[in-house]
């Protein structure tokens, strides 16, 4: 990959960390206050930040780890059915629905990584493709349960209950917006807390050479195992959110195109810094949503970006901004 | 019940000497460029749609004979233009630039000819069953057969015996050394996935005489032919055969007792071989895993 030195590994925590922080919370606070200004609404934003989580959650795994996964739709798709059949099914709290999702996804990523860790390099990402898939045709040929082809309906969000204090989430889009977000924050804080800490650090160093590591005495395997788990728990947090924001669980958000478009998110928005894949998910979900009312053939406009930015733009947004920030 | 499975042994043979022609030349590019090709599908789309141009005026057994080529010289100059770019830089980008590739051919053949379901006529001597007994054994079931092994073998063969087929087996194996010794490795590897495209192509003539055309033709294809090479083992070409002919059989002959489970075997099958084998069948010890 690049060349990333000690010094720049190590100093990149420290160093005016908390600017671009807050600046992102900042305009995440305030979104639903200035987003009618330019013309966009509270469930684009909420959207956004849906694919944000599964970008970042996705680049904790190839950005910090340095594996690459195509599958990661998978484990978002299961936190929406997850979610989509707890509500369904179950019970219907909001809560429980969104604890459900994060649990499907995560358990069965750990379980599989454990088959994929020990693959490398290409070879990973096609196992995690294949592995995948396996979700995808659940989804679509468990008619009677999952609704098939046509997904999951027939539930929706309920209003939060804390004791006396009723939340309306089911009604108000602002106030699932900011459920949304606080959700988002508490993943976005742990991802943190864990990439600050010495196990994030070794990640960082399985990273950048995996042969090193293992001299060091790593358990490369195990970490990347572990990684992958992590990353999982996060997606199907985040697709447990995309169930509830749309009420519907549709079997597309298991195929193996949405992994290909959380890859492109990260890697449009910046791979190795922390909140890259929250700027490519932004661009990339206001430009699909752009695209797809203006032309028919928004397929080709995507497959087009996705070449172009493989070729001309490979550092992502903010991997240009931090280049030219540090000389 | 023995027609039934017979039926679906002939199914399934045909379902998976497609999945080798597809899988094969998946194998080839990844083998040699390390590079998963998402684009392969379309291109075997591509081959299908040209065959449609092209019969009016030279017959189905010219387009059989021209089509695949053409779709070759279009993979050739998309990996000459775009993908030769990327090989140096980390896999991922490979990756999402035939991710790209793969949502422009299929809106590219959408927006030319449509997304309604076009024919693409053969012959009638190839059409009719050959007997009533065994309906389900037309002549062009076995055609496709035919042509399916014949170019396997002549596969095998140029891999073999030719210096170019000698050159991208030892480049397979080790790369650096290859063109250490003096061998063109660009020219290689713009070659060798010329080669894989042809085969896709090939693919896609033979299954729009089949099941007809439609621009996502080669989607149901390309899940199976990935599968087919990580269970027949990466790096292996036979691997990939006995991979691809496996999982066609397993999930016709799954059609006969579970039908629902068709598609769901083939994963099984890859769940248990990556568990207990993990290099695949016949995967070389040490490559790419």
């Amino acid at each position: 990959m690049s060349t990333t030195t000690i010094e720049t590994v190590l100093k990149a925590p420290t160093e005016r960390r908390w600017l671009p922080a807050a600046i992102v919370w900042v305009v995440l606070l305030s979104a639903p206050l200035w987003l009618p200004l330019v013309g966009g609404y509270t469930a684009l934003a909420s959207h956004v930040l849906v694919m944000g989580l599964v970008a970042m959650a996705l680049n904790f795994l190839l950005g910090f780890t340095g594996v690459m996964s195509f599958g990661h739709a998978a484990y978002f798709g299961l936190g929406v059915y997850g979610a989509g059949l707890t509500l369904r099914y179950i019970s219907n709290s909001t809560l429980l629905a969104l604890l459900f999702g994060i649990l499907l996804g995560g358990l069965v990523g750990t379980v599989l990584g454990a088959l994929i860790a020990r693959r490398r390099g290409v070879y990973f990402a096609m196992v995690t493709i294949a592995f995948g898939q396996i979700f995808y045709y659940i989804a679509y040929s468990w008619n009677s349960f999952t609704g098939g082809y046509d997904g999951l309906r027939g539930f929706s969000r309920q209003p939060l209950h804390f004791g006396p204090l009723v939340i309306d989430i089911q009604n108000n889009g602002t106030l699932f917006y900011y459920f949304v977000l606080a959700v988002f924050a508490i993943c976005i804080g742990l991802m943190a807390f864990l990439l600050a800490s010495p196990f994030g650090r070794t990640l960082i160093a399985v990273r950048e050479n995996q042969r090193r590591a293992r001299f060091l005495g790593i358990a490369v395997d195990r970490h990347i195992w572990l990684s992958f788990s992590i990353s999982c728990y996060f997606a199907a947090a985040a697709g447990a959110l995309y169930a509830l924001l749309n009420n519907f669980a549709d079997p597309m958000s298991l195929h193996y195109s949405l992994s290909g478009e959380i890859v492109i998110m990260a890697v449009m928005g910046g791979m190795r810094s922390f909140w890259g894949p929250l700027v490519g998910a932004a661009v990339f979900v206001i430009l699909q949503d752009y695209i797809s009312s203006m032309t028919e053939n928004w397929m080709s406009c995507i497959g087009l970006l996705f070449v172009l930015v493989v070729m001309f733009f490979p550092r992502g947004l903010l991997g240009v901004l931090q280049r030219r920030g540090s000389p | 019940m023995l027609q039934l499975v017979l039926f679906n042994v002939t199914n399934g043979l045909i379902i998976g000497a497609f999945y080798v022609l597809m899988a094969l030349g998946v194998a080839m590019i990844l083998n040699l460029s390390n590079v998963i090709n998402f684009a392969h599908g379309n291109f075997l789309a591509l081959g299908g749609y040209f065959a449609f141009v092209l019969t009016p005026y030279i017959g189905f057994w010219g387009a059989l004979v021209v089509a695949p080529p053409l779709v070759a010289v279009i993979g050739y100059l998309i990996e000459r233009v775009m993908i030769r770019r990327v090989y140096s830089r980390d896999p991922v980008y490979s990756l999402l630039l035939t991710f790209g590739l793969a949502f422009i051919l299929q809106d590219a053949c959408r927006y030319i000819w449509g997304t309604t379901g076009l024919p693409l006529t053969v012959p009638a001597s190839l059409s009719q069953g050959i007997s009533s007994e065994l309906f389900f054994i037309t002549g062009y079931r076995l055609f496709m057969m035919a042509i399916v092994a014949i170019a396997v073998i002549g596969l095998f063969a140029f891999l073999r015996y030719t210096r170019m087929g000698v050159r991208i087996r030892a480049g397979t194996l080790d790369l650096d050394t290859v063109a250490a010794l003096g061998i063109n490795v660009r020219l290689l590897r713009s070659f060798n996935f010329a080669v894989g495209i042809y085969l896709a192509g090939l693919a896609g003539v033979l299954a729009g005489g089949q099941i007809g055309l439609n621009p996502n033709m080669g989607d149901d294809l390309l899940m199976p032919a990935f599968i087919a090479v990580i269970v027949g083992g990466v790096g292996s070409l036979t691997g990939t055969l006995l991979g691809g002919l496996l999982i066609g059989v397993a999930s016709a002959l799954t059609t006969v007792f579970f039908p629902s489970a068709q598609e769901a075997v083939i994963y099984v099958i890859m769940a248990v071989v990556v568990l207990i084998r993990p290099r695949g069948l016949m995967g070389e010890e040490g490559m790419l895993t």
